[in-house]
């Protein structure tokens, strides 16, 4: 389960489908803010530093720190 | 119902065009208060409709669920479920981003359970249209059973139509939007289904007396909003109706690659900080003087018309320098607000967070702590101010408490008159001018002070607010002016009126201290000073300021400044030092002026230079040696740098952390930090 791919893996550009949560505080904050499992993300671009960084999901872009995103798990 | 006024609160997601629809709302009539207990800002105004009807509206902490993840959320949902509070209101607006519409129908779908008339605002239609998503106003009415007015907040399209829909009688049914029976379980659901209140209502209430155990209100949030979902994707099927896109997404992603680039980026951040803190220094130092001359001016005229006395002084002396050291911020305070308005109004707050979190989270503050340690640099009263926008309160609260470590301008006339008093005017490597080194030395002690505080802060402080960094990146728009200008107004008005009568009230207490002493020597001032003038050929003004030098050194201020002594003589400082540095508790280019009275030097143009030279040549009594020695200097400049001796930023502290701990915890922090390294440096140069 730990080993599975997460937002945090995806490189620019890539896509993939939301599957769980692996923090179950957090992901009540990602549902609220329309991050649902089956709803698409693309990994839009990193900040200069590498944290936090940019996805878009749902038709807006969303900030996270690398932290949060590696709790979103993706369907492989 | 005509005689009553009708309580309007505006409800809705972050850059749902909440604001913009309250400003376009109330425009001057709104005042910013905080709700009890939390630093939250309570923006409130008034508004008349078509009949003449008044309404107050409340604008409420934007939120994306009833479910509060952080305090500003817990406002949100407190004011709407407890139906004997004060907040609570008649009637309920809720606004949408038309562009965004699943994510924003998630609160509607909550709010129209709780029992409340409610309106739907729906906001951007335009870019909704533009994005290739035509947003069906009359399915989305059928849907939610709500009347639906399509708005443009930020031209003021579609205002009318809302004050009309809060005039007319607002259907309330019972809009049941899930199955709760299904969602709760049998034997919640028996609870919450009672007469004559909302079961949803009657469910949040009971979520918030911590009944139900922690876990069990975690699924019910979880499966809550998983089901809304389920069902707002069926619904924005229905509303939404493709239309042809016209790519304004690519012109926000064009901007995106050159401000988060990894040079532009910082490059570009850099450049806009370094306009902000010169416009700050310099733009603002016409409107000071102006201030300055004006105050003065007037208090000369008053001692000049109003006949001699106590209130007499105590009004020119006292009140009104105190009043004046009030206004004098105030160019200040709206040009970082103008700047910080606009920066938050396009949307490039946002990237700043996005450009610095990894940095300045190192040290437990946030990407938004940027603007206001910069700010710090002019004035820490706007830069704590500025903190308002970090939602997380550790954070917010470590930001707050550095703040004033950084070198303000009032520090500089210090610096400068102390520099030149003794650091030799020389160059090293055949241009570096060691003055300047020094006072650059002195700014970067200042950051590097605030930084290490910081984490240390980041140690100590424990709480139990996690933090975490989930927001929306918004699309850049343009600022609207008037948007600027009332958040210009706000924070203005705040200072003024909140912070202000706690600076005049010091700065009368610090008056009657440096003006008044044990009668007796207060009264042989004039015999005194007459007789220390060995021939009588001194003029009038030499005479007056001899006799102000003599009543200051035998104040209540000089008797303090005497019994702390012993205290700041290990740091290399005399009696007189000690005056000073009471003083200018007021702000701490008082040093100056408390210097040039006790040094009895006369006010003109050549007020620092003939200063100067009499600081120069001061001898210490006891030792025979230069009071302004090497070390001492160093010492004071040291002190200067980390001491809070600033009654107006401790004023803004209380104000922003609601109590007089933080300023007391900060004073007592940053004097142990001043005197410590005061006393090193003064030892080691000693």
């Amino acid at each position: 389960m730990s080993h599975s791919k997460t937002v945090a893996n995806l490189k620019p550009g890539e896509s993939g489908k939301i599957c769980c949560f692996k923090d179950d505080k957090l992901a009540l904050k990602f549902l609220d803010m329309g991050c649902l499992p089956g709803t698409e993300v693309k990994m839009k671009f990193s900040a200069p530093l590498g944290d936090p960084i940019c996805i878009s999901v749902d038709g807006y872009r969303l900030l996270l720190r690398v932290a949060e995103a590696s709790t979103i798990s993706l369907v492989e | 119902m005509a005689d009553k006024t009708i309580n309007v609160a505006l409800l809705g997601n972050p850059n749902s065009g909440k604001t913009s629809l309250f400003n376009q709302l109330t425009g001057l009539n709104q005042k910013v208060g905080n709700f009890p207990g939390v630093t939250v800002d309570k923006k409130t105004g008034t508004a008349f409709l078509a009949n003449g009807q008044k309404i107050n509206i409340l604008d409420l902490p934007g939120t994306y669920s009833l479910y509060a993840k952080s305090k500003d959320e817990q406002v949100v949902t407190d004011i709407l479920t407890e139906t004997e509070g004060k907040d609570y209101p008649d009637i309920l607006i809720v606004t949408i981003d038309a562009s965004n519409l699943r994510r924003n129908l998630l609160l509607l779908s909550q709010a129209i359970e709780l029992g409340l008339p409610t309106i739907l605002a729906l906001n951007m239609v335009d870019l909704a249209d533009r994005l290739g998503k035509g947003v069906t106003v009359s399915t989305l009415e059928e849907e939610y059973q709500i009347p639906v007015v399509p708005i443009n907040a930020r031209i003021g399209e579609g205002i009318e139509e809302i004050k009309n829909a809060i005039g007319s009688n607002i259907d309330l049914r019972e809009r049941p939007f899930l199955d709760l029976t299904e969602l709760v379980g049998p034997e919640i659901s028996k609870k919450i289904h009672q007469p004559g209140q909302s079961p949803y209502l009657n469910l949040h209430q009971l979520l918030s007396t911590n009944e139900i155990d922690e876990e069990k209100a975690q699924s019910i949030q979880t499966k809550d909003t998983t089901l809304r979902y389920g069902k707002i994707n069926r619904i924005v099927g229905k509303v939404e109706q493709p239309k042809e896109q016209k790519g304004i997404k690519v012109y926000t992603d064009k901007i995106d690659k050159v401000l988060t680039h990894k040079f532009w980026g910082y490059f570009i951040f850099i450049s806009i900080l370094f306009i902000i803190f010169q416009a700050i220094f310099s733009l603002a130092s016409w409107p000071m003087d102006l201030i300055d001359k004006y105050v003065s001016g007037f208090s000369m005229w008053l001692g000049s018309t109003l006949p001699a006395g106590v209130l007499t002084d105590l009004l020119k002396d006292g009140i009104v320098p105190g009043v004046g050291g009030v206004l004098i911020f105030i160019p200040q305070i709206a040009i970082l607000f103008a700047f910080i308005a606009l920066l938050e109004e396009s949307g490039y707050m946002s990237r700043v967070v996005f450009l610095m979190d990894k940095i300045m989270r190192k040290v437990g503050l946030n990407g938004k702590s940027v603007v206001p340690l910069i700010s710090g640099v002019a004035c820490a009263i706007p830069a704590i101010m500025a903190t308002r926008n970090i939602e997380n309160w550790k954070e917010r609260l470590i930001t707050i408490f550095v703040t004033p470590l950084i070198s303000c301008s009032a520090r500089l006339p210090v610096y400068s008159i102390l520099i030149a008093l003794v650091i030799p005017e020389e160059t090293v490597l055949g241009f570096l001018n060691i003055q300047g080194l020094v006072l650059l030395g002195l700014y970067l002690l200042g950051f590097i002070a605030a930084l290490l505080t910081a984490w240390l802060l980041k140690i100590v402080i424990k709480t139990k607010e996690r933090s975490f960094l989930i927001m929306e990146l918004p699309t850049y728009k343009r600022p609207r002016w008037k948007n600027v200008g009332l958040v210009i107004i706000e924070k203005v008005r705040t200072f003024t009126f909140e912070a202000g009568k706690i600076i005049v009230a010091i700065s009368i207490v610090l008056w009657v201290l440096a003006s008044y002493g044990p009668a007796k020597e207060m009264n042989a001032a004039e015999e005194n000073v007459k007789a220390s003038f060995t021939d009588t050929s001194y003029t009038q003004e030499e005479y007056n300021i001899k006799v102000a030098a003599y009543k200051l050194e035998h104040s209540y201020a000089a008797i303090l400044g005497k019994s702390i002594e012993p205290i700041i003589k290990p740091l290399g400082f005399d009696w007189k030092i000690g005056i000073a540095l009471v003083t200018s508790f007021a702000a701490r280019e008082v040093f100056v002026g408390t210097m040039a009275t006790l040094y009895s030097v006369q006010s003109g143009s050549d007020e620092i230079t003939s200063l100067k030279s009499k600081m120069k040549n001061e001898v210490n009594p006891q030792t025979g040696k230069l009071v302004f020695s090497l070390p001492v200097g160093l010492s004071l400049m040291i002190f200067y740098a980390f001491a809070m001796q600033c009654m107006s930023t401790l004023a803004i502290v209380y104000r922003e952390t609601k109590g007089w701990k933080w300023p007391i915890l900060q004073t007592i922090y940053m004097s142990a930090l001043a005197y410590v390294m005061a006393y090193i440096v003064f030892t080691l140069f000693n």
